[in-house]
């Protein structure tokens, strides 16, 4: 970056803002338009949350000719891409925004889902505070809906509130068709092939909320998304516990059934 | 045994240390030397002798019934033993020390298969799950990506059991789903190396360790306390999924609005994260115990609320706890016990 500030001759052929984006470590940034940036409209309020408001815009839009000494350029600087973060977190929920983040969503340019299950399901970034200096940028994972943290420590230096609270969602609000389908398929601890109760009991837990959740979007006529049909639902809820027949529990596995015999089986085997 | 080679590490801390095997604990040489804890490895392994030599850093040339081939299609007719000695004798004067390099590469893939082999295994024996613990302690598997797991550390695992289906996972015991490791050079270490058991076995094994701690924190244990001390089906009930739960569930927000669940983009994922707030709901037994239990009028009261459950089972629950104090007073939690036990059976 430096580099650059310090050739000032030539700031309108070198534009500030391909140099930002393309220098490491703002790779979740998308460039934002010229036209954009010029409206001041869409500065509103931003005035007073960067320093050196004009200078910082002067040079954000290449037409940045201070004299300065090298401490002041460095302030403008930091100045510079603190305003180009806030105005980002605006642009990405325009049309025109959104569809160049979509592009960048589309080359995995945010990264791959870690959770195992979600199979290297591409991330968005996402702030979990719209405020600036709050929190750093997070990943969101549209498939389990969750909420991870970039790998590299350059990514998770990043400000959450160049991105926002909003942008992710509103991006599946606006190309509904690219929600990923859902899955139930999860990890289940096993030792030698034995489920563990406690996990196991926290898993019949769940899939009995899930179910719940997906009759109550049938009853209302939504698509739950799961790629699995409703016919399906109704023979999961008969053999909830039946997943997958060839593995047994590690302790018995309490099935409402009758036994005064299996209750004290089950505190012989505590005690 | 001998180790005359001179050199100065031995084969098993040598491939310990290599980029990417991190998460591997040294297999003790006690292990391995015990026939029984390689049982049914021959037949997985190609050139079994020389690959089992290779970890021990037994020099061929000091054992009279070592073997010494070269030939590739040996890797085929591993589990044929009907060599004979004399053949192999003058083979080996043959070759002298010298085994050509190609040979030695495929030693050296059978030796670290084999390896992989004995080190799951071992690391759910008593020995080896004691040095995954210190490992553990030592933030040697990295953390868990999740937000809201806040940094707890993880446990390597497989996805399966049979070498060669899946690369090694990290396993998040406060959302107990399982994460790719962020690095990849571990995009080349087996699963089956560490396999499915020792994942599950270890919080078994170590029921007391604080699961919620950041791998900032320095590892610790529940406290003593009453609340750290109630037991739901076999695990410290703090323990138990600590990440999951009410305000640990993502919750999509445009503008600060909730999506709605009816959008086609709603939320449809949040049972994943979820966990009940009254952890005694998932302590069926009892629930049932109680629903059904002798004097208990309404039988067939299967819907009423937990908090319902929660009023009439006091009483249980004081006589549980006295009982989980006497157990933990004699050795940890029955889990531990039972735990310990099976692996030391298995030495």
């Amino acid at each position: 970056m430096d580099d650059f500030v310090s050739e000032s001759d030539s700031d309108y052929t070198s534009y500030w803002r391909d140099w930002f984006i393309s220098s490491r470590g703002n790779e979740y940034f998308c460039e934002i338009d010229e036209d954009y940036l010029t409206d001041r409209f869409n500065l509103t309020g931003l005035n007073t949350e960067v320093q050196y408001y004009q200078y910082a815009l002067d040079l954000v839009t290449d037409v940045f000719d201070l004299d300065c000494d090298d401490e002041m350029r460095e302030t403008i600087e930091k100045s510079a891409r603190n305003l180009y973060g806030l105005v980002h977190a605006r642009y990405i929920v325009t049309t025109r925004g959104l569809a160049k983040m979509l592009e960048k969503y589309k080359k995995c340019d945010f990264g791959k889902c870690p959770r195992v299950m979600c199979h290297s399901h591409p991330l968005l970034p996402m702030g979990l505070s719209d405020i600036p200096h709050h929190k750093p940028v997070k990943l969101y994972c549209a498939r389990c809906e969750d909420v991870y943290n970039p790998k590299s420590t350059r990514h998770a230096a990043i400000d959450g509130a160049f991105f926002g609270t909003s942008f992710h969602n509103i991006l599946f609000q606006a190309y509904p068709q690219l929600v990923p389908p859902k899955s139930s398929e999860r990890y289940i601890p096993r030792v030698y092939g034995f489920k563990v109760h406690a996990a196991a009991a926290l898993v019949r837990w769940q899939n009995k909320e899930r179910n719940d959740m997906r009759r109550r979007l049938r009853k209302m006529e939504v698509d739950s998304g799961f790629k699995d049909t409703d016919e399906d639902l109704d023979l999961e809820e008969e053999d909830e516990e039946e997943e997958d027949e060839n593995d047994n529990t590690a302790m018995v596995e309490y099935r409402g059934g009758p036994s005064a015999s299996m209750e004290s089986h089950m505190t012989g085997s505590v005690a | 045994m001998s180790t005359s080679s001179g050199t100065p590490e031995s084969w098993i801390s040598s491939f310990c240390s290599l980029l990417g095997h991190e998460y591997f604990a040294e297999v003790s040489e006690e292990f391995i030397e015990d026939d029984f804890n390689l049982t049914g490895l021959q037949s997985q392994v190609a050139m079994y002798k020389e690959a089992l030599e290779m970890i021990l850093d037994v020099e061929p040339e000091d054992d009279e019934d070592d073997e010494d081939e070269e030939e590739e299609e040996d890797e085929e007719d591993i589990s044929g033993d009907g060599r004979d000695l004399a053949h192999r004798g003058e083979r080996r004067r043959h070759n002298g020390h010298s085994r050509i390099a190609s040979d030695l590469s495929v030693i050296e893939a059978s030796a670290e298969m084999l390896y992989g082999l004995i080190h799951q295994r071992f690391i759910c024996s008593r020995a080896g799950i004691q040095q995954m613990s210190e490992k553990y302690e030592l933030n040697h598997f990295g953390v868990c990506p999740r937000t809201n797991c806040n940094q707890t550390r993880t446990l390597p695992v497989g996805l399966s059991d049979i070498p060669g289906e899946d690369t090694v996972k990290l396993f998040c015991p406060s959302c107990l789903d399982v994460y790719v490791p962020p690095n990849s050079r571990f995009q080349t270490v087996d699963g089956a190396f560490f396999g499915r058991t020792f994942g599950a076995l270890f919080l078994m094994t170590f029921p007391e360790y604080d699961l919620s701690k950041s791998h900032a924190d320095p590892v610790s244990n529940l406290s003593r306390t009453l609340e750290d001390q109630i037991m739901i089906n076999g695990m410290y009930a703090r323990n138990i999924a600590p990440g999951l739960g009410k305000g640990k569930v993502y919750e999509p927000k445009i503008y600060g609005f909730r999506v709605s669940e009816m959008a086609k983009s709603g939320p449809r994922m949040q049972w994943l994260r979820k966990k009940p707030e009254d952890i005694h709901v998932l302590d069926e037994a009892r629930q049932y115990a109680e629903d059904h239990g002798a004097g208990d009028s309404e039988d067939d009261d299967q819907s009423m609320s937990s908090r319902a459950v929660a009023r009439r089972r006091a009483p249980g629950n004081a006589r549980l706890r006295q009982q989980q104090r006497q157990q933990a007073g004699q050795n940890g939690s029955p889990m531990a016990v039972e735990a310990a036990n099976g692996a030391e059976s298995e030495l």
